[in-house]
């Protein structure tokens, strides 16, 4: 971390672990639950609130000084959103089959709390490049979540990774019959394709996270 | 230079410009982006047509290719030997239009390719009680003609549409479906090969001639779908209201064209 000093780098790493905006700020929980049925989902939804969040807490950041504070979260609104439009119509001029992808989590970015949550708390207060990495920092912490939850979703859900069968067949040919653990009686568990085990299974993260370090435990 | 940011004119002038700066930016993108997004979807719809008429670059069992961009118009021109469009109105056909006369015609909605008929204005038409335009594209499959007629309805969070290839007989020879916004997972696989291809062979209309449609059920003990005379599909687990929506624009848009398939079945005995 030679490029960044120790500060600075704190703002990339806090987010990934102890002030994680999902599992401690518990931010973004709606899209969470929403799109994380699969793998690829989850990613492209990390991929694109990276993209959103960085630019629009530098464009917040750039403007924190005449931002009238009466409507500074309509402003706030306004920059997402006309971020989001730009590039969704960027995307369905040059890269038409990847705007097809992206549709749904284009407009669900609008509605990500993170972002709000870190253009209030973090970008009108602080300088651009500080606010550039705190939104690399947060938006990766966000997509390691969504990753961790979509490879269980995918995985005990439909038996594929990035849609690819990792566990066997659960049908096959006529004369095999299952392939793979399908062979032994396993079966996919349909539940876990809906939300409600997205949320146990963010459970379990902040579980888990807070078992290690009981400082994040409050009282 | 300080800035007294809590005046009210403050506010407002802030807002007027804030609203004038993005407006004018958002404009200019759009305006400047659109032909190439048009001509992006024009690309998509003679590449949904051709799939569910059997013309893709599908190289394995799992994935959809579609004819590339770069050759489709050439594919589409060559494949679609003909684009029909019917005039109906409360189940009965007015006129029956081929591409050359749609396209000089002055009528509301007309005038263009009929590949391009926005299906979504036509269906508002019918329902203000007026008649509406149903395309019909042409081809051949296996030495077959095949009929490709798109389809229009609801899912669970937004639009959901397809085209879908008919023999003479309304067997269903190829599907395409696409949708707006359905839930990555579970309603979006729609759009899988597995679901689509469940489709092909399932008939629309009984022994009698009586059009049933398709109904994509749950829990019909049939996974592969082997067993095509009983009208239903396997559903998609978790995808509810999307399956059903399918179904239902199965029934009401394909219904429109049973008139159609009834005279031809006529005029070819």
């Amino acid at each position: 971390m030679g490029l960044l000093s120790k500060k600075d780098a704190k703002l990339i790493t806090d987010p990934l672990a102890d002030n994680n905006p999902i599992t401690i700020q518990v931010l973004g929980i709606c899209s969470a639950l929403a799109i994380t049925a699969e793998l690829k989902a989850s990613l492209v939804m990390g991929i694109a609130v990276l993209f959103v969040l960085s630019v629009g807490n530098v464009v917040i950041s750039l403007m924190r000084n005449i931002i009238p504070s009466k409507i500074r979260i309509i402003v706030q609104l306004i920059v997402v959103a006309a971020l989001v439009i730009i590039v969704d119509q960027v995307l369905k001029a040059f890269a038409f089959e990847l705007s097809k992808t992206l549709s749904v989590f284009i407009g669900l970015i609008i509605t990500n709390c993170i972002i709000m949550g870190r253009f209030e708390a973090f970008a009108l207060a602080n300088k651009p490049w500080q606010s550039f990495l705190d939104g690399i920092g947060n938006a990766l912490g966000y997509a390691v979540i969504l990753v961790i939850v979509g490879f269980f979703r995918e995985l005990l859900g439909s038996g594929t990774l990035f849609g690819i069968p990792v566990l066997g067949d659960p049908i096959g040919s006529p004369e095999t019959g299952p392939t793979g653990v399908y062979a032994f009686g396993y079966e996919n568990n349909g539940f876990m394709l809906m939300p409600p085990m997205a949320l146990i299974i963010v459970g379990l993260i902040i579980w888990v996270q807070r078992s290690r370090n009981k400082n994040l435990i409050e009282d | 230079m300080a800035v007294n940011t809590d005046k009210n004119s403050y506010t407002i002038i802030f807002a007027v410009a804030m609203v004038l700066v993005v407006g004018s930016l958002l404009a200019f993108t759009a305006s400047s982006l659109k032909p190439n997004i048009e001509e992006n979807k024009r690309m998509e719809k003679q590449q949904n047509i051709l799939y569910a008429m059997g013309i893709n670059g599908n190289e394995s069992t799992g994935d959809i290719t579609f004819v590339s961009t770069d050759k489709v118009a050439e594919a589409f021109s060559e494949n679609v030997s003909e684009q029909i469009v019917l005039e109906v109105k409360d189940g009965k056909i007015l006129k029956e239009m081929t591409r050359d006369e749609f396209m000089k015609s002055k009528a509301q909605g007309a005038g263009k390719e009929p590949y391009l008929i926005d299906i979504k204005k036509e269906q508002a038409k019918a329902k203000n009680g007026e008649s509406r335009f149903l395309p019909l594209f042409i081809g051949q499959q296996d030495n077959k003609t095949v009929y490709v007629v798109p389809i229009r309805g609801k899912g669970l969070w937004d639009a959901i549409w397809g085209f879908v290839a008919l023999d003479e007989d309304m067997v269903v020879k190829g599907t395409f479906f696409d949708h707006a916004g359905e839930t990555p997972g579970l309603g979006a696989n729609i759009k899988q090969r597995y679901f689509m291809d469940d489709f092909y062979g399932e008939k629309l209309l009984t022994e009698a001639g009586v059009f049933k449609g398709i109904k994509v059920a749950k829990g019909n003990n049939d996974p592969v779908n082997n067993d095509k005379d009983d009208f239903e599909v396997d559903a998609l687990a978790g995808a509810t209201i999307t399956g059903d929506g399918v179904s239902a624009m199965i029934k009401k848009d394909l219904k429109l064209y049973l008139p159609y398939f009834k005279n031809l079945k006529k005029n070819n005995n």
